[in-house]
């Protein structure tokens, strides 16, 4: 069926797109202004991006930033995946039900009930706010995102490759670490992508949890945001965009190549 | 020398009171909850035996298997390998393997590596693992494959990877759940023989669980029939076809007419029964089957003939009407619906390729058999 270029189907087509993309056009566009004001257009610059380079204080945060996302979605990952297997493996404990529920509580629980928990948690027993309490902060909101990536992957996983490896003469342990492991470590790989990444742009929660000279990269731009926009701003958030776009576009293409190869092997296959 | 079916067996140590008996099922029981998979249950089988576990879906006969292979506990009873009693010896201990009906290959593996795997588990040394690996392969026909990864190869091409992995390791028992299951039926029969000559070759003690009855028949020294968890009977193919136990092992292996009636007269396991509707069959097996004893008389198709005219002589023949015929190329079917509206299925071997006296649709027709042409049943 060939698509029909009405006036109807391009119009919404463009509305479309512009709703989605023109914020972020005019954000890049404007990262290269040369004037100062940013909704004025002085001429095409790239000395913000210089500048940015010289901005301590946003090299700092972007620095933190990288840390806290690294280490709490690699605690996350190992923690989240570790649900998973209990919650699809052990299926009748008793209070199954109760943990399942607690652990994808914090998918839907508002962003800003988990920060002040938390906040009220570390006051409590007397944490000090700071690199610390974000990392923690961060690791209880991402787990459960990775429990669900890594559950959803092994409900359809064949327990006779298990079976099989221990009938082979494999201890339970060494099963896992040969046969498991490997074969869920793709979920695993996106879990722990999608806890970096909701870690990296989280504004409420770091918020909450954070302390003096452990300023992520969001709680930084939204203060100076405050004290108004500079087309520094712009730049910074571009770079984010475009590490962003490119971790994307190599993830899908990977994807996209994989399963073409996968695709013509079996058919390679089938025909003997 | 006569035997039953047409093979002569020299290998039969269920025969032989003196023979050891390298598996033994002792009154074994297994449930799950409140579901009983298997009911006290007792079998034994021989060292290089190619046995079969033959059953309808959930009858029980994966879950002897897999208590063989130690992933479930009986929940009473005891298994004995050699002698030596499996309960708690983890399957990564026991000296078996087996071979998965979804194959179970390592996706992530090549095809050598797999091979491998139980090998390396053993801390075998390098050189022997390759040199096993090579063996293996080429036992199976698939050398040009090694560096390939499952997905890779055809349906027919896992299979027997999967094959050579769960024989690497030279296990004292081969366990097979249903391995040609996921095979179309060309490859399925070609297989079949395969798997019977790598048995011969390498000696091992096979056990197959398979709901395929002609699976059963072609590849197994004997064949135990399971039902509800319960064994129903144990018996060479041939006996199992041509002297079934019960009426539950004739209906269930190949096709079979039967004639439920009452012995009306015998002696020495010759006898008459009458089947209450004009009908009085004279057969020689009627084993120790009492006088007035609620029996069935079952016949196989092949066994009954069918023609135009009465046969001269004939202790049985019944007169009835052709009311189906199915030309299969070897043999035709005839259904004959007999006069008391019993159907009765007989089927001819094509010998020649003229037919002197054909039949058709509504002949007259008359089906007649041999005194020692079928069996009597009291189960």
């Amino acid at each position: 069926m060939n698509p029909t270029w009405s006036r109807f189907n391009i119009t919404s087509i463009v509305l479309g797109f512009a709703f989605l993309y023109l914020p972020i056009v005019l954000l890049v566009v404007f990262s290269f202004n040369e004037s100062k004001l940013v909704t004025v257009w002085g001429g095409f610059s790239t000395k913000w991006y210089v500048s940015l380079f010289h901005n301590q204080g946003l090299m700092d945060a972007t620095w933190v930033t990288a840390r806290v996302a690294v280490i709490s979605a690699t605690v996350a990952t190992v923690l989240g995946t570790l649900a998973a297997l209990t919650l699809t493996r052990y299926t009748r404990f008793k209070g199954r039900m109760l943990f399942s529920g607690m652990v994808f509580a914090p998918l839907v629980m508002p962003e800003v009930i988990t920060g002040l928990s938390l906040l009220l948690l570390f006051v409590a027993v007397g944490l000090d706010r700071g690199f610390l309490t974000v990392t923690l902060a961060h690791i209880t909101l991402t787990m459960c995102f990775v429990a669900v990536v890594v559950q959803s992957r092994l409900m359809t996983f064949d327990r006779s490759l298990e079976e099989a490896a221990m009938d082979l003469g494999a201890p339970p342990v060494k099963t896992f670490f040969q046969i498991t492991l490997p074969v869920i470590m793709p979920a695993i790989v996106s879990g722990w992508m999608l806890a970096f990444t909701l870690s990296l742009d989280d504004l409420v929660i770091a918020s909450f949890t954070s302390g003096p000279g452990a300023t992520t990269l969001p709680m930084k731009i939204y203060s100076q945001v405050r004290l108004g926009v500079t087309p520094e701003i712009n730049a910074a958030c571009t770079i984010l965009i475009a590490v962003v776009a490119v971790g994307v576009i190599i993830a899908s293409l990977a994807n996209k190549r994989r399963e073409v190869q996968r695709q013509r092997d079996e058919q390679a296959a089938q025909r003997g | 020398m006569k035997s039953l079916g047409s093979i002569r067996r020299d290998f039969a140590p269920w025969n032989d009171p003196n023979a050891k008996p390298y598996i033994q099922f002792d009154n074994v029981t297994k449930k799950f909850g409140d579901f009983t998979a298997v009911n006290n249950l007792s079998l034994t089988i021989f060292e290089r035996e190619f046995f079969a576990l033959l059953g309808a879906s959930g009858c029980g006969k994966s879950t002897l298997l897999r208590m063989l292979a130690g992933f479930e506990e009986p929940t009473a009873g005891r298994i004995l390998l050699d002698g030596q009693d499996l309960r708690g010896i983890p399957p990564y201990r026991r000296p078996v393997n087996m071979m998965f009906q979804s194959y179970a290959l390592f996706p992530h593996m090549t095809v050598e590596n797999n091979i491998a795997f139980g090998l390396k588990q053993d801390g075998m040394p390098k050189p022997e693992i390759a040199a096993r690996v090579g063996e293996m392969l080429k036992l199976v026909k698939l050398e040009q494959f090694a560096k390939r990864k499952p997905h890779q190869l055809s349906g027919g091409q896992r299979q027997r990877v999967a094959l050579a992995r769960s024989v690497a390791k030279r296990p004292k028992v081969l366990l097979l759940d249903e391995p040609l299951g996921a095979l179309d039926k060309k490859l399925r029969e070609e297989t079949q023989f395969e798997l019977m000559d790598l048995q011969q070759s390498l000696g091992l003690t096979f056990v197959v669980v398979t709901h395929d009855q002609e699976e059963a028949m072609t590849m197994a020294d004997r064949i135990a029939i399971i039902d509800k968890g319960e064994v129903m009977q144990v018996a060479t193919p041939a006996e199992v076809y041509e002297a079934p136990g019960s009426r539950f092992v004739a209906g269930f292996v190949g096709n079979v007419n039967m004639f439920e009636g009452k012995i009306a007269r015998g002696d020495a396991g010759a006898a008459s029964i009458d089947t209450g509707n004009g009908i009085t069959i004279r057969t020689e097996n009627a084993g120790d089957a009492a006088i007035g004893a609620a029996v069935a008389f079952a016949i196989r198709p092949e066994k009954i003939k069918v023609s135009s005219k009465k046969p001269d002589g004939a202790v049985n023949a019944i007169e009835g009407e052709v009311y189906d015929i199915a030309y299969l190329g070897d043999m035709t079917v005839y259904h004959v619906r007999l006069d008391d509206g019993h159907v009765v299925r007989a089927s001819t071997m094509n010998a020649a390729r003229i037919t002197e006296d054909p039949l058709s649709w509504n002949d007259r027709a008359w089906v007649s058999f041999r005194p020692d042409a079928g069996v009597v049943l009291t189960r």
